[in-house]
């Protein structure tokens, strides 16, 4: 079984290269034109149901293609749609190597590093899969979001890889199932989040006319404006899990070393990442800060989910380093 | 966001008559102070200050950890010190960015906590004059029942309507800044948690070996670290005793830990006599404080045999040196060994003291320096005997752990020999005397406290979780409709029926409004059609760029 699912987890590493790759040839030949045009106009007619519905500027018409632009359009959308089915065959591949694990250690698998990045990845991807059923037009992010999956699974793999083993018996408490799993979600999602956060620091960087490097990345990407939003939605919707489970943590270290909170480092870079995301969250809400230096924030506070999950582990001690007693 | 922006107007004071440069500099600081970008500021500068936390080794933590530090980094350790690296979260920096950002939050939601109260308690405002100037509008045949009907509909709808002549005012959404309020609120009562556990809370660690003769009672001085907050004296203590009366071990086959169980007795004047079972994640509950397991290890029983003949048996515990295996190092000594009984006098120069390793499962071969598992599967002791002054008698603290090493070096204390001993086995030293390992008792490190702020802080910590979702899903926002006789000049499409005009305001960054108003006017109307469409449409569209109007 344990063999099963690290076979699994390379079969998705594969498929997730093959919906990166899929994505890149949309990006290369992609036309945004064509599609971008087709979803606001079914957007009129919900917005206008009172015959109104002034408020909402019309899009321009979209353009007749020429032959070619339409062929290489057509080729395009036939790419962008193998890399969501790549990206979906893959979550399905790495939610199975997650389940073979679990089973075959008996217990949910989040007890070590490799495990805890395995699970939230999963999280991020099957996240953006829900995006991505909920708003199709936002599919070119995928090559970004691929491209981290990409990444963090093989660093998972290739780095992280340790045989399976039971949980220590500091571990072994259904509030290592509440901690944990509320942590892994909560990552999961400021992991999705990040995504379209840093696309859009590069479209809206492109959309004022900026036409260097990183910004030319950005030139086929959704509107900054609809980037800016998926990434308020996401860290929205993350925030409260985490600050839940930095709550659960706190509870389960008074039951297991005595005491809510320590200042160990894990639990200090805990604190880091919740004061950056608040401070992210209110500096969206106040006008007077512009949304990129928000969104920057966002982009800060994924790092120091990072540097906890990779930095703490490897540089510092401390209760978390998954030892527990002596 | 509007919020935001409502908020310096009320609380600015009305203007006085003769203008006071130094209330004016201190209304100006204050209002600063209480901005939202001030909060921002302190907010990240709490973030970085947090870092060197993490990066420095703690007093509070491991605090061994900050002597190595000073030995590793001489010249730069007490330079950190000074400026409190580390004790960062004790420092007078990090707790005045802290106090600073709640003095802040304070101000910050006072004047926000009465302007809400205030608008809970009023009524939806007058629709505006031009409904078309607003983010939402539209323009449909107005329902049988007139403004009745429309109020009705929203009622139902769970919106706070207010019914003036022919127009209707209603508004929603009230929760955002209830839980925001809430939220923030409850910030300060975790704070007022933590502080309240740091003044009238307390702590002690020590190690308790199993048996009866090893009981401890709460007091200060039985505890080898204690804290007690600045509020609490050694005689607040709660009145009980622990007895170790068995400890259970299970370990995996690679060594590492999978099961612990202690049993003590429970007595003294402020607990029932009673036996308790408690472990790793499951501390014993007690009236007024709490023990937690927190390690264990073995302490070898070594009785030593003077020459004159007469025993004496210790048992204190050898520390764990951190392996997988138990490795465990220690110190038994004697220092009234070799008391001569016919002249009752000390010879300081004469006692005894044996520092040893003890390997729980040792190896088959030489050395023998580390088990192999943590269990007692293949026992020894490896003793090394010192004869001299063991330097107790100077009124230096000395640890019970480990030989003073000064003495060694000065020569007041010699080594005698060395010898690996088997459980029951006996060695006798060069004069005459004989030390035995007789065989071991478990002991547990114990932490034991009192925290009593915990209890508002987990309370504080549900309110917050509750105001922080109101705060963020929360959406304010205002619907208005106005019953217009039809103006028969203009050929309106239901002929010459009545109009009714219809304006949305979102008060808050709420993408979804235009969905949500689509459906209050279809549903007005009586539409089901169309609410089905709009229904539908919410899911799939992509609205985010163009709804930005909305704003
Ligand atoms: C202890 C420090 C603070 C923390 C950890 C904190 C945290 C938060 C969080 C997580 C939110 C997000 C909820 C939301 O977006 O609605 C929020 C919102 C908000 N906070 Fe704070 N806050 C703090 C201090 C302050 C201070 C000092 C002010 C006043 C200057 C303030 C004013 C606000 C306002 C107005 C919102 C609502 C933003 C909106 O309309 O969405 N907060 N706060």
């Amino acid at each position: 079984m344990s063999a099963l699912s690290d076979n699994l987890v390379s079969f998705a590493i594969l498929a997730y290269l093959v919906a990166m790759i899929s994505h890149a040839v949309e990006y290369a030949l992609g036309n945004a034109r064509t599609r971008v045009a087709a979803a606001p106009v079914r957007e009129l007619v919900g917005a206008g149901v009172g015959g109104g519905g002034a408020s909402v500027p019309t899009p321009p018409a979209p353009v007749p293609p020429s032959g070619a632009a339409e062929r290489s359009a057509r080729r395009a959308r036939i790419a962008g749609l193998v890399a969501v089915g790549a990206t979906a065959l893959a979550a399905v591949l790495h939610l199975a190597a997650l389940v073979t694990r679990g089973i075959a250690a008996d217990r949910m698998p989040w007890g070590n590093m490799y495990e805890f990045v395995l699970t939230v990845t999963f999280i991020g991807v099957a996240a953006w899969l829900v995006v991505l059923w909920k708003r199709p037009s936002l599919r070119k992010l995928g090559l970004f979001l691929t491209l981290v999956m990409v990444l963090l699974v093989a660093t998972a793999e290739l780095v992280l890889y340790v045989p399976i083993v039971p949980l220590v018996p500091a571990l072994n408490s259904y509030w290592f199932v509440i901690h944990v799993s509320t942590i892994v979600f909560a990552s999961g999602i400021f992991l999705l989040g990040a995504v379209p956060a840093v696309g859009f620091l590069m479209r809206a960087g492109y959309e004022q006319g900026k036409r260097s490097f990183p910004y030319t990345l950005a030139k086929r990407l959704p509107a900054a404006v609809s980037l800016e939003r998926l990434t308020f939605a996401l860290h929205a919707f993350a925030f409260p899990i985490f600050t839940f489970a930095v709550i659960a943590g706190a509870i389960w270290a008074e039951a297991a070393w005595g005491r809510p909170w320590g200042w160990d480092p894990k639990e200090t870079w805990a604190f880091i990442s919740w004061v950056v995301y608040a401070g992210y969250l209110h500096a969206r809400a106040t006008p007077s800060v512009k949304r990129n230096v928000a969104t920057w924030l966002a982009v800060l506070g994924f790092l120091t989910m990072l540097m906890n999950l990779f930095g703490v582990n490897i540089f510092f001690t401390g209760l978390h380093s998954y030892g527990g007693l002596d | 966001m509007t919020v935001l922006d409502d908020r310096p107007e009320t609380a600015a004071p009305a203007p006085r008559r003769r203008p006071n440069r130094l209330l004016a500099l201190l209304r100006n600081s204050w209002r600063q102070l209480t901005s939202m970008r001030t909060a921002l500021i302190l907010l990240f500068l709490l973030a970085v200050a947090a870092i060197p936390g993490s990066v420095l080794p703690q007093r509070g933590i491991s605090p061994e950890k900050v002597n190595e530090y000073f030995v590793d980094h001489p010249d730069l350790a007490p330079r950190l010190d000074r400026i409190g690296a580390f004790e960062v979260f004790g420092s007078v920096w990090f707790s005045a960015i802290y106090l600073l950002l709640f003095t802040s939050l304070i101000g910050c939601i006072t004047p926000r906590l009465r302007d809400h109260a205030r608008a809970m308690r009023s009524r939806p405002p007058v629709a505006p004059k031009r409904l078309q100037r607003l983010p939402q509008h539209a323009v449909l045949p107005a329902p049988a029942g007139g403004a009745a009907a429309v109020a009705e509909v929203l009622r139902k709808r769970r919106w706070r309507v207010e019914v003036r002549g022919d127009e209707v005012s209603a508004e929603k959404g009230y929760l955002k800044e209830t839980g925001n309020l809430l939220f923030h609120t409850s910030l300060i009562a975790v704070l007022i948690g933590v502080a309240l556990g740091s003044w009238y809370g307390w702590s002690g660690n020590r190690l308790l070996v199993a048996g009866a003769d090893n009981a401890f009672c709460n007091t200060r001085q039985q505890y080898a670290e204690a804290k007690l907050g600045p509020r609490v004296d050694s005689e607040d203590l709660p009145r009980f005793c622990l007895r170790l009366d068995d400890f259970q071990a299970r370990f995996l086959a690679t060594g590492q830990p999978e099961f612990f169980n202690a049993r003590v007795t429970v007595d003294g004047p402020d607990e029932p006599t009673r036996s308790a079972d408690f472990s790793v994640n499951s501390p014993l509950r007690l009236a007024d404080a709490s023990v937690y397991l927190l390690g264990h290890g073995y302490a070898p029983v070594i009785r030593y045999t003077d020459r004159f003949g007469r025993s004496q048996v210790s048992d204190e515990p050898f520390l764990t040196t951190g392996d997988s295996g138990l490795t465990s190092e220690g110190l038994a000594a004697f220092p009234d060994a070799n008391v001569d009984p016919a002249t009752g006098r000390r010879a300081p120069d004469e006692q005894m003291a044996f520092t040893g390793i003890y390997l729980p499962t040792a190896p088959q071969q030489a050395p023998f320096a580390r088990s192999e598992y943590p269990t007692e599967r293949n026992p020894a002791l490896n003793l090394v005997a010192y004869r001299g002054n063991l330097g107790l008698d100077a009124g230096i603290p000395g640890s019970i752990y480990q030989l003073d090493q000064r003495q060694v070096r000065t020569g007041k204390v010699k080594e005698v020999g060395t010898k690996l001993l088997r459980k029951g086995e006996t060695w006798t030293l060069d004069d005459g005397s004989k030390v035995e390992f007789l065989g071991t008792e478990r002991y547990v490190t114990l932490s034991v406290r009192h925290d009593p702020g915990s209890t508002i802080l987990l309370v504080s910590c549900g309110f917050l979780l509750v105001g922080l979702m109101g705060s963020l899903f929360g959406r304010r926002r205002r619907v208005f409709f106005r019953v217009m006789p039809a103006d028969p000049a203009e050929g309106s499409p239901t002929g010459g029926s009545s109009l009714m005009e219809v304006g949305g305001l979102p008060r808050t960054d709420y993408p979804g409004f235009a969905d949500e108003f689509a459906q209050i006017v279809a549903a007005v109307s009586g539409d089901e059609r169309a609410t089905d469409r709009a229904d539908t449409d919410a899911d799939s569209s992509d609205r985010a760029g163009v709804r930005e109007g909305a704003e």
